[in-house]
């Protein structure tokens, strides 16, 4: 509870602050730090990485996106319910794509004969795979910034204030 | 005596995850069901199988695509869990 209530104080801290470096910083790195989480995540199954790990990198460089443009004044832009939304989206097409398998006969999330394989080692191959990493990505993101954004605003109200 | 009963039910299932435990391959055996055929079919067939060259890939989202689909709700429920702790009532949301 202590930690909470430290972490509580930093964030209203980091709302109120502005600090050019880390802006012009900031500006310059997130774009790098989104396209290697993008990379992450098409390359899941060529390469290590997948939707766990590509997730996290997006949701992370989101994060600092939020603390370093002061989370009140970006609200509008990144806000709880566009989270939530990736969150929900990426369960949902996680389990449509098992779906899609029975009804085309086979069982639950089956990829052999229900989708195009294509050729192994390609970007645009191995079916159902490539397309649960994208989900996975967009809902591990969603979970660690909506995780970040119920600690920032749990005791506010919906301007932002503490 | 409320809690009587989810003490005895957490006893309960306690009791049967250590009999499942007693019932696993010890540590380092040749012959563990997980050593004897299915690794050699997932390094051998993973690439015709799901059309991925990552086999860890292959696994996780092919093989046990429904492994994956539970440990994904797992961070859904943590996110509610978080929701639930944190939810001051009405007036105050």
């Amino acid at each position: 509870m202590w930690l909470f209530w430290q972490f509580r104080r930093l964030c209203t801290k980091v709302n109120t602050m502005h600090d050019m470096v880390l802006e012009v910083v900031n500006r310059l790195l997130l774009p790098f730090i989104q396209l290697f989480g993008m990379y992450i995540l098409f390359h899941g199954h060529l390469s290590p990485g997948g939707g766990f790990s590509g997730g996290a990198v997006i949701g992370a460089s989101l994060i600092l996106y939020s603390l370093t443009f002061r989370f009140a004044r970006v609200k509008h832009r990144l806000d709880h319910d566009t989270s939530v939304f990736f969150e929900a989206a990426g369960a949902l097409i996680y389990v449509a794509i098992g779906f899609v398998g029975l009804f085309f006969g086979y069982n639950f999330l089956t990829n052999r004969g229900v989708f195009p394989l294509g050729v192994p080692g390609q970007l645009w191959s191995s079916g159902m795979i490539l397309i649960i990493t994208l989900a996975l990505g967009a809902k591990v993101s969603g979970t660690i910034l909506s995780l970040f954004q119920e600690l920032l605003e749990g005791g506010s109200d919906e301007h932002g204030n503490p | 005596m409320k809690k009587v009963l989810p003490v005895l039910v957490l006893a309960a299932i306690g009791m049967l995850l250590v009999l499942t435990v007693a019932e696993m391959p010890t540590f380092g055996d040749g012959q563990a069901p997980a050593h004897r055929g299915v690794m050699d079919k997932y390094l051998r067939d993973s690439a015709q199988d799901t059309g991925a060259i990552n086999t860890i890939a292959a696994i996780i989202l092919d093989y046990r695509a429904y492994d994956t689909l539970g440990e994904a709700t797992v961070l859904f429920v943590a996110v509610l869990a978080v929701s639930a702790a944190l939810y001051q009532g009405e007036h105050h949301a």
